[in-house]
Parts: structure tokens; sequence; C-alpha cells
């Protein structure tokens, strides 16, 4: 019989071994998926995972690396924080739309005039602080009436994007657009358009500010004070208090920061890959940067590397949708699994297998 | 001795990965006997009565049950033997009624009016008082152990096993207890009987098997040894008694004015017009059974829980309303009886355990910043200054025996040098040895002037080492009176007396 036995210390072996364990497993299952859908599971794991990087096309695909991986990290170096504290905010897709939204109508509202140095950092302000506010909302419910933030920051995504739809067919419309829906196009705006910083890598501010949220946190959680009350309150509420946390302060801190990095990577991708706000603006980051979150183990370096390698999935993805026929479903299928192995796995963290008699009653 | 043999155990091992529980254990219970295992924490008592009572499969040994061969598979099965045991601690829903607690325990539970007429009959029989028809979640500690024994003594059980019973109630329960057994045992019922304390174990047993580290080292007869002879035989080495250096006291470091706080607990008990004045150098002790207010009085005082600021002076100063990390940079230091989740994080290290409530007096924390090389330096100074054993500061916390991390806890709070402390149950579930030094260096700490309240349930350790002693009841504190020269009647009154007695009474004329 196989058993479980609780290690007395977390492996720390394990913690660093289970994503790579999860990769090749989700490799192999997801090969099976390939095989039963007809096609060659090893051409189909090869266009995923190489042809991006190093493939015939590459040149091209590179560039889209870092476009995808910015907002995944960004976001999910600010779920991240709550996740470890226990605070679980799942609406990250909802402040990324309400960041997009204040940023880029603080851009528009300049529209024409020309002066970079005061509106983007103004649109910037602006989309932290859309996010922040959508936050806000469960965090401050969940403070004052200890509602489920779960649900309610959840359920604003679907408020987000009814806003995002009223938005774009009516508001910030572009006046010149001849009644199609959707804003002016930010990247035609030289004051607002978050444009490449170097030509064909993929590289713009939100990519940067992704990785300087990723430096701020490693600091945040490994030597800061508030990162340790953060994991503090994760591994133990009761202790946390004792030592004098104030969990509602957490709360708000988690949310807060949470939705301003959110909304911060919405105003990049509306005012640079984007472009414009549109209906179908939105394409699942703030969901996917929850996966992100947990297959990088909750830790700054961890999360950087499986940004990378998320966006590597969505690029390889659509380049097997592409060339191979693949339904979308079944990339999303594949990306789900990358989850569902990690989580499986990542019980050997905590305990060691064990074969034979059961010892415990 | 009693002739008969009733329970037979022999060469019993039990072994979890890293530790022998039990090795070799043989001993036997006569038809009648009231017979004590007695041992330190840790000793594998609690394994030896699990294997007992089916919770634990043996790896190796026999066991014989009024002469037939004995391997229960279940505590089902050791049921239907006819071993009952009582916990130390309660399995009761807190929101039904005692008959409706009871009728869960039951194989086969008669309806509930038949089956509430059987409890009062046995309650009645036995001089246990209970009324049937109340909620557990009102009962005492010592009410509700009579629930669990009422249980077991429905079904006419050959052995009762009890685990550590005394542990929840007053001088005044343990005598009614005492009472019952002893008509339970003229009546030919066997009695396995689990403490730690000598005294109740002269009194009542005629028989005793003591462990040490899992074996078997000595089998007595206890009204014929001396509580230090069976210390001894239970530790190993003879036992150093903690000495208190004589000392003057100062002003007053800590008074409470009519602290009254709310639980967080919806079943948890709410202090009430709290009042004393702790002064520098001395020792209080607090004593009263578990759940009257004990863990309220510590939360209030620590910081977690919210009092009114002129409730509480600390030199002087109003304090009620700081948090807990305000009153440690002003010298008020608390350590908690739960080790695992509120004094320290489990899945912590002891590093970062040293930080929790560290960081404020020992400056770790600058700019926002934690300079971790001076939590290490702190985590490693609390391991050698109280003889932590653990192969490191980098170890989590839940690696770490209760007794080792009961140590790292406490040595913690006094290495930080607080001018008030105020500790719930220091020693609970530690051995002997590391009790003696824990409570030395109380007295030590006291000696060197600070003040420290004791909150404890172990009675004899408050006499030992507290100059005034006070007992919760309820939420309210009495008179703090001089330890010295205390009977253990006054002890029992101050603690509410056998309180289920009379409240059962009262009850019974409001439902008429």
């Amino acid at each position: 019989m196989i058993w479980l036995e609780k290690r007395p210390t977390p492996s720390q072996l394990w913690s660093y071994l289970t994503p790579l364990i999860a990769v090749v497993a989700t490799m192999i299952a997801g090969g099976f998926m390939f095989a039963f859908l007809g096609k060659d599971p090893l051409v189909a794991i090869r266009t995923i995972f190489w042809d991006p990087i190093l493939g015939e096309f590459a040149f091209y695909y590179r560039g889209q690396l870092l476009v995808k991986a910015g907002p995944l990290i960004l976001i999910a170096i600010g779920l991240s924080m709550g996740f470890r504290a226990g605070i679980w905010n799942i609406g990250a897709e909802g402040q990324y739309i309400m960041g997009a939204i204040f940023g880029a109508a603080m851009g528009l509202a300049f529209y024409p005039m020309e002066a970079r140095w005061l509106i983007f950092p103004l649109m910037i302000i602006a989309g932290a602080f859309g996010g922040f506010l959508w936050a806000m909302i469960p965090g401050i419910l969940k403070t004052r009436f200890n509602t489920n933030e779960i649900l309610v920051s959840l359920l604003l995504v679907y408020v987000a994007e009814q806003l995002l739809a009223s938005m774009s067919l009516g508001l910030l419309r572009n006046p010149e657009g001849a009644g199609f829906p959707g804003s002016r196009n930010l990247r035609q705006y030289e004051s607002a358009a978050n444009n490449e910083l170097i030509a064909g890598w993929g590289m713009h501010w939100g990519v940067v500010a992704a990785f300087i949220a990723v430096i701020f946190a490693y600091i945040l959680l490994s030597r800061h004070i508030m990162g340790f009350n953060i994991r503090l309150t994760g591994a133990s509420p009761r202790a946390a208090k004792f030592a004098g946390v104030n969990p509602n302060r957490l709360i708000l801190f988690c949310l807060g920061l949470s939705g301003a990095l959110a909304g911060l990577a919405g105003l990049f991708e509306v005012a640079g890959p984007a472009g414009q706000i549109s209906i179908d603006f939105n394409v699942g980051y703030g969901f996917t940067a929850i996966i992100v979150a947990f297959l990088g183990r909750l830790h700054p370096i961890g999360i950087l590397l499986a940004g990378l390698l998320m966006a590597l999935t969505y690029i390889g993805g659509e380049a097997a949708q592409a060339t191979l026929g693949l339904p979308a479903a079944a990339i999303q299928a594949f990306q789900g699994m990358l989850l569902f192995f990690l989580l499986g796995i990542d019980v050997l963290t905590n305990f060691r297998v064990r074969l034979g008699r059961e010892g415990h009653a | 001795m009693s002739a008969a043999t009733l329970l037979a155990v022999e060469g019993l091992r039990k072994a979890y990965p890293g530790v022998v529980a039990n090795d070799n254990v043989t001993f036997s219970v006569g038809a009648g006997e009231v017979h004590a295992l007695l041992g330190e924490n840790g000793a594998g008592k609690s394994t030896l009565v699990k294997m007992v009572y089916g919770l634990v499969k043996p790896d190796a040994g026999k066991m014989t049950f009024d002469g037939t061969a004995y391997t229960p598979g279940s505590p089902h099965e050791a049921r239907s033997t006819g071993i009952a045991m009582v916990f130390q601690h309660f399995s009761l829903f807190e929101a039904l009624d005692v008959a409706e607690n009871v009728a869960l325990g039951m194989e086969e539970p008669p309806p509930i009016r038949q089956l509430a007429g059987r409890i009062r009959e046995v309650s009645e029989t036995y001089g246990l008082p209970l009324d049937p028809g109340r909620l557990v979640g009102d009962l005492s500690a010592g009410e509700r152990q009579r629930v669990e024994i009422i249980r077991c003594l429905l079904q006419d059980p050959k052995l009762l096993i009890m685990d550590e019973p005394t542990s929840v109630l007053t001088p005044q329960e343990v005598d009614i207890l005492f009472e019952t057994l002893r008509k339970l045992q003229a009546e030919g019922t066997s009695i396995l009987y689990i403490s730690h304390k000598l005294e109740e174990i002269r009194s009542l047993c005629d028989g005793a098997t003591i462990l040490r580290l899992g074996e078997v080292v000595g089998n007595c007869d206890p009204r014929e040894k001396s509580a230090r002879e069976l210390a001894e035989m239970m530790v190993g080495t003879e036992l150093k008694t903690p000495a208190a250096a004589d000392h003057d006291l100062g002003d007053v470091a800590l008074s409470l004015k009519g602290l009254s706080v709310k639980s967080a607990n919806p079943f948890g008990t709410s202090l009430k017009d709290v009042t004393l004045e702790l002064r520098k150098g001395e020792v209080l002790g607090i004593g009263g059974v578990a759940g009257n207010g004990q863990d309220e009085l510590l939360g209030a005082l620590s910081g977690e829980l919210p009092a009114s600021r002129d409730a509480i002076h600390l030199n002087g100063e109003p304090i009620g309303d700081l948090g807990p990390n305000a009153r440690r940079a002003i010298g008020l230091l608390a350590a908690p009886e739960e080790r695992l989740g509120h004094a320290a994080a489990p899945d912590m290290s002891l590093i970062e355990n040293a930080a929790l409530t560290g960081h404020v007096r020992k400056k770790m924390v600058r700019r926002g910043l934690i300079d971790w090389s001076k939590a290490r330096a702190f985590a490693d100074e609390v391991i050698a200054e109280f003889d932590v054993r653990t192969p490191g500061a980098g170890n989590a916390a839940r690696a770490l025996s209760g007794g080792n991390l009961q140590k790292f806890v406490i040595g913690r709070e006094i290495l930080q040098k607080p001018d008030v402390l105020v500790i719930n149950q220091p020693t609970w579930g530690v051995d002997a040895s590391a009790a003696a030094s824990i409570r030395q260096a109380i007295l030590d700490l006291a000696a060197e002037g600070a003040a420290i309240l004791v909150i404890s349930q172990d009675l004899d350790e408050l006499m030992e080492i507290s100059g005034r002693f006070a007992a919760l009841n309820e939420g309210r504190l009495s008179e703090p009176r001089p330890a010295q020269g205390l009977s253990i009647d006054e002890i029992g009154l101050m603690m509410g007396g056998a309180h289920g007695m009379e409240v059962a009474h009262i009850h019974e004329e409001t439902h008429a």
C-alpha cells in the first residue's frame, strides 16, 4: 500500500523540483491528448515549446514572448502577495480592465496635446489607481462586512467587462472611427504610446515594470517586515495576530497592491500591444496569472520563470493552432494540466511517499 | 492486589518513523483493581492505552482480556469487549444537549426520553449530578467530563480507561470523581488510570506501572512509596526543586482596574471586572479550571483583544488600547498557552519565530527591513541559554518536541528582558526536567526585578513558584492571597468549588 507521511520540515529540494516535474508530466499527458486528437505528439510538443524560441520563425515569436509574459508576471506578482497571506483575489481580470479604462481615459482626455513627460506618467498613475480602486471594493466589503473576497472580486470581473463594452461604444469611442466600437489608437498618439523600447524584442514599459515588480517583491518578502507579516498571516493567522499584525490592514494592502499591479498591466497593454479600448480588449491575462503565481511557487523569481513559460505555451499554442490545426480548447486544457500537475505533485514538498503497511491508525 | 487478572499485556511494541513509542511493555490489571500508568509526557502512556482501546495496532506483543486472546481492530470492538475510555480531550458537541451527545457515542441509542431517564439514574447512582437536557456549551469542564464518564458507564464496562482526568477539575471536583471511581471499583469494575500527578495516584490506586521512554521501568504499590520516590522512578534522575531567591518587591508594575473583555469565541468566557496589582519582583499565580477566561486574560494583556484604555496600566501609564507591538516596546511581554499556531508559526523556522515577537525589543527592523543576522543571533541565543534541543535555528518550529518548543517560546520572551511577563500554562505538556528549568527561569527573572503573571491549571506548579495566588472563575478573578499557607480546600473554593453541583440543582428548579 502507498501512504503519505508528513515531513517534519518542508523539503527545499522538492519545492524546487515540483514545477519541473509538473512541466514534464504535462508534456506527457498533453502528448497523449494530442495523440488522441490525431496529431503527432512529438511534433505538437516541439511546436509549442521549441519552435517559438529556436525554430525557423522564432524571430517573430521571440518578441511576442515578452509581450505576453510582461502582464502575466506583473499581475501574478501582485496576486502572489495576497495568496501567501490567504487573501484570494480572483478578480485580477477586472482590475486589469479598469486599469486600462482609467489609463486610456486619462491619455485620451489630453488628446491631441503633445507632452509625453506629463501625459504618459499621468496615465500610469491613473491605470494603477483604476485597478487599485476596483480591488478596494472586495477589500472594504471584506473588512467591513466580512464578505468573501473570492466571490466579490470574481463577480466584479463581469461588471468591469460590461463597463468596458459601454466605454468602447460610448464615452471613449473614437469620434473619427466611422461609428465602429473602440477608442482612438493610443499607439498613434505620440504622448500616450507604450511602444517597443528596442525594435523586435517585445520589450515595452510594461515588461520593465514587471521586472521591477519582481525585484521589489523579492525584497519585500525576504527582507521587509510587511513581507514577513504576509508570510506569517498565511502560515498561522493566530500567531500573526500575536505578532501584532492588523489583519484588516493586511487585507487592504494585499488587495490594493494586486489591484494596482493588475491595473498597471492593463494600462501598458492598452497603450501598447492592444493599442485601444475595445469590447474584446481583455484576453484572460488576469485569470492565467493565477496559474502563473502558483506555478512560480508564489515566489518572485519562480513567477518570472513561470510567466515566461506560460507565455511560451500561449505563443506555441497559437503556432500549433495555425500550423497543426489544434483546437484552441486543447491548448487551454494543456495549460490547465500544468496547474493540475503542479498542485498534485506539490504534496511531496510537505509529505513523503512511503510503501508498505500503514503506520498510523 | 486482586486474584483474577482482567487485562494482561505482554511484550507490546509500537514504533513510529524515527521513534519507538512503546517497547516490550508488559503489565496486568486485576479485576476490581485501580491501576495507574505513570510516566512523563512522551513516556508512551497514551500510545499504550490507544493500543488497548483499539485505536492503534501494535507492531508486536499480545493482550489477553478476561482469559481470552484480545486483538481489538477498532474502538468499536474494544467497547463490545467491555472496555471504555474517557479521553483527556472531550469529543462533545457544544451546540447539542447532554442526552444528544451521549446518544451520539452509542452504538444503538434508545429513544432520547428513555436515555435521559437512564442518564439521571446513572448520574444519581454514582454521585455525578448532571441534567440531560442542558446544552454542553453551557457546562463547565468538570461537568463535560461527567458526560463522557456517564457515556462510558451506560455500556457497563469491565475496564474503564481514564486519561489524565483531573487536569480539568477543581480539587473539590477531584474528590467527587474519586468517590465515583471507588464506588465503581467496589462493584468490581477495573480502572486503568493515567496520570503524572503523584499524590492522587497514591490516594486512589492499588497498583502502578511506571513507564519511561516507552519501556516499563518498574511496578509498585503506590501507597507504599513516597511521591518523591515515584517521581524519581518516573524521571530516572534526582529531581531539582526550583528555589526562589529572597528579594524585596518593588513598585506596582502592572495594574488592572475593572478589566472587562468580551471573548472572541462564542463559547469562550468573557472577562468580568478583573482587578489586580502586580509588583516588580513578584510572581502572581492565577489558577482556575480550563475555560474560565485564561485565554481571554492573556489576550487582553498581550494586546490581541481590545480593552478600554484605562483598564490596564503599565508603570502608571494607561495602555489598554495599545496593540501587541506597542506593548512589547514598553516592556509588557506575553507567552500564550498554544505553542504551535499561536506563540509560534509551525511551518516557519526558529529564526523567523525568534523575530515574531523579538523584532521590537531586539531592534531587528530598520526602515522596514528585517536584519536576519540579528534574528538568527537571537534565535541561537535562546537555543543556547535555554537548552533547546534542535539541529539548528533553521529548523521549522513544528519539528521540535513540545518541551523543546516551550523552552524556546518562554526563553524568547525572558531574554527580551521584560518589565512584566504574562505566561499562560508555562509547563503544559512538558517533561519534568524541562518544567523544572522553566520554573527556575521564571523565578530568576522575578529575582532580577520583573513582575510575572503565571496563569496555570497546575496547582502544584503555582504553589511552588508564586508569592500570591488568585483564581479565575467564569471570567471573574478572586482576591489575590499569599500562596504560603493556603490550604487545598481554600484554593478549591477560590476556583469556584464544585461548581457543577449547585448549578445542576438550580437548573432543575428553573425547569420545574
